[in-house]
């Protein structure tokens, strides 16, 4: 945004001797970019320490044996990663499941925006798909993911499928919603801009459509990845053996609290930085849209 | 432009009728037009006299209820590029640099990728705009911005440049610098271009021929020649007689007080 303003800060009056036109001004940075950024780092870390903190001294104050100490979580994760404290089932086998609830999360993940934006296009730019379709998907829109479950486990039988079924479900309506949105709100000028220059018709999808909704279809792409990484503890309850989501049912069974608490700062972690790599792509693509630098 | 000229676009008996929600709405009625090929017509007035409808109506944007508009005497009914278009807001394609706004008629029109290249370099170089070929539009002023938009449609080799009140949305100087490259354009590249404009002194500064039209319902009211001499200097007294003369004929149909702040800026 700031580099919007900086650009049509630039006056016109410039035009008068072409020759003499500069290129607007670069963005001012900040001044010293390195200690803004250990500014940013620290305030963001403040809130996570504190929490350990207070977990801290609540178990010891509380002398709880129902809830491990921050202490205790980290030596299981430890021993998850790579063994040598515990030796049991869990050890070392991070990797292990780590690796099934990515391949399950990417699986329905990318199946959810397969379909989830070319339909999404379609149905924003055809009056009659729209017609067709948008009572159905509303309708089935409020519906729980974790409702589907029973029904998902029927179709799919026990085992992963059926876990990549309830991800893409839980996937499929952020991306295909917000690629709708983005379809309907392009400006009409462009439709006619690229009509007058002789695109028409299906050429639009791609030469107009597509890109114009981008910055929804990439909103779109971040929240599923999200739910995608919410949906993984409840697609893992379909008697998978492994994976993050049975891990953490495990823990419960087993009553394994710093199993559970393990698990849970992992997926936190991992769906953390697989919306890093998202926005990275989306910063990439929409780098001609000043709005949308997060 | 004293001799015959073949006419490339005509436009006869259009009446446009809106339907509103208290009812029809008379946009325009009984229009007819002849431009003549390499002609630069204006067409002139006040807010709500139709002129952007006409226009819209001759890109093929919208359709008129009767009558109807025939370039080389084929009926236009809908856009093309032999009618390239430039909006006031620029309509240009944010997501692509300057390079490839301009090269994207071309592009979509088949043309091998080398002489896409090659076309839009000159384009470019038209419009003086070589130096911002990667820069994207959000990055451009406004002039700037619509010298992208005027050489996206001039590379897609169009042969009538209708253009609605492409400079209102400028500052004075560069609107004035804009006017004088699009005249140069104009005359280097023969084109017929019809310019839409609520400003008597940018019609009579760049017109062969001022269209006056007047609202309720919007129709012709008169045709000017502009026989002044290019280029034209808006403070002599030849270009300051017609000036007054065209604004007259415009409030004359205004009517009451409102005329004087609509007609002429």
């Amino acid at each position: 945004m700031s580099l919007a303003g900086a650009m049509d800060g630039t006056p016109d009056a410039i035009l008068i001797t072409p020759a003499a036109e500069t290129p607007p001004a670069p963005v001012a940075r900040p001044r010293r970019p390195v200690l803004q950024r250990l500014r940013q780092i620290a305030l963001a870390l403040i809130v996570p320490v504190g929490l350990l903190v207070i977990w801290d001294v609540a178990v010891r104050w509380t002398g709880t044996r129902l809830v491990p100490s921050p202490a205790g979580v980290a030596l299981m994760m430890w021993d998850f990663a790579f063994g040598g404290i515990y030796d049991d089932a869990y050890s070392a086998s991070l990797p292990i499941h780590f690796w099934k609830s990515v391949q399950r999360v990417y699986g329905g993940f990318f199946c959810a925006a397969a379909l989830g934006i070319p339909l999404g296009l379609m149905i924003g730019r055809m009056p009659l798909l729209r017609s067709l379709l948008d009572p159905t998907l509303s309708l089935l829109r409020p519906i729980p993911v974790t409702a589907w479950l029973p029904l998902s486990m029927i179709f799919f039988g026990l085992g992963p499928r059926a876990a990549i079924f309830l991800v893409f479900l839980g996937a499929f309506f952020p991306i295909l919603l917000n690629t709708i949105f983005g379809v309907k709100s392009v400006d009409v000028r462009l439709f006619e801009a690229a009509e007058m220059l002789g695109c028409s018709g299906a050429q639009q999808f791609r030469s107009v459509v597509l890109p114009a909704a981008l910055p929804s279809i990439f909103n779109g792409l971040r929240l599923g990845a999200s739910f995608a990484w919410i949906l993984i503890v409840v697609g893992e309850m379909t008697g998978v053996p492994e994976g993050l989501g049975a891990v953490i049912m495990d823990g419960r069974t087993l009553s394994r609290t710093d199993l559970v608490i393990t698990g849970m700062i992992i997926i936190g972690v991992t769906g953390y930085l697989s919306d890093r790599i998202l926005l990275l792509l989306s910063n990439y693509f929409l780098r001609w849209s000043p709005q949308h630098h997060a | 432009m004293l001799e015959p000229t073949p006419s490339i676009l005509e436009i006869t008996g259009v009446q446009k009728v809106y339907q509103a929600s208290n009812g029809p709405v008379e946009a325009l009625r009984g229009v007819n037009l002849t431009v003549r090929k390499g002609e630069f017509v204006c067409l002139l007035g006040a807010s709500g006299c139709g002129k952007s409808t006409l226009l819209r109506i001759v890109a093929g944007f919208e359709q008129a209820t009767t009558g109807g508009v025939t370039m080389y005497g084929f009926p236009v009914d809908k856009p093309g590029p032999e009618r390239g278009m430039v909006f006031q807001d620029y309509g240009l394609f944010p997501w692509l640099t300057v390079r490839d706004n301009i090269g994207f008629g071309p592009k979509h029109r088949r043309v091998a990728a080398s002489e896409v290249c090659k076309i839009t370099d000159r384009f470019m170089a038209m419009v003086g705009l070589t130096a911002f070929a990667d820069r994207y539009p959000h990055q451009l002023s406004g002039g700037m911005k619509q010298r992208v938009a005027i050489a996206r449609v001039l590379s897609n080799d169009t042969d009538v440049l209708l253009m609605d009140e492409p400079f209102g949305a400028l500052d004075a100087l560069t609107r004035s610098k804009l006017q004088e490259e699009l005249v140069e354009i104009w005359r280097s590249t023969g084109l017929t271009v019809i310019f839409v404009t609520h400003s008597v002194e940018e019609a009579v500064l760049l017109a062969d021929r001022v269209i006056v039209m007047s609202a309720g319902p919007g129709r012709i009211d008169c045709e000017i020649d502009v026989g002044l001499p290019r280029p034209r200097d808006v403070a002599s007294s030849d270009f300051n007689a017609l000036r007054r003369q065209i604004t007259q004929k415009l409030t004359s149909h205004l009517g009451g007080g409102r005329s004087g702040a609509t007609a002429d800026s």
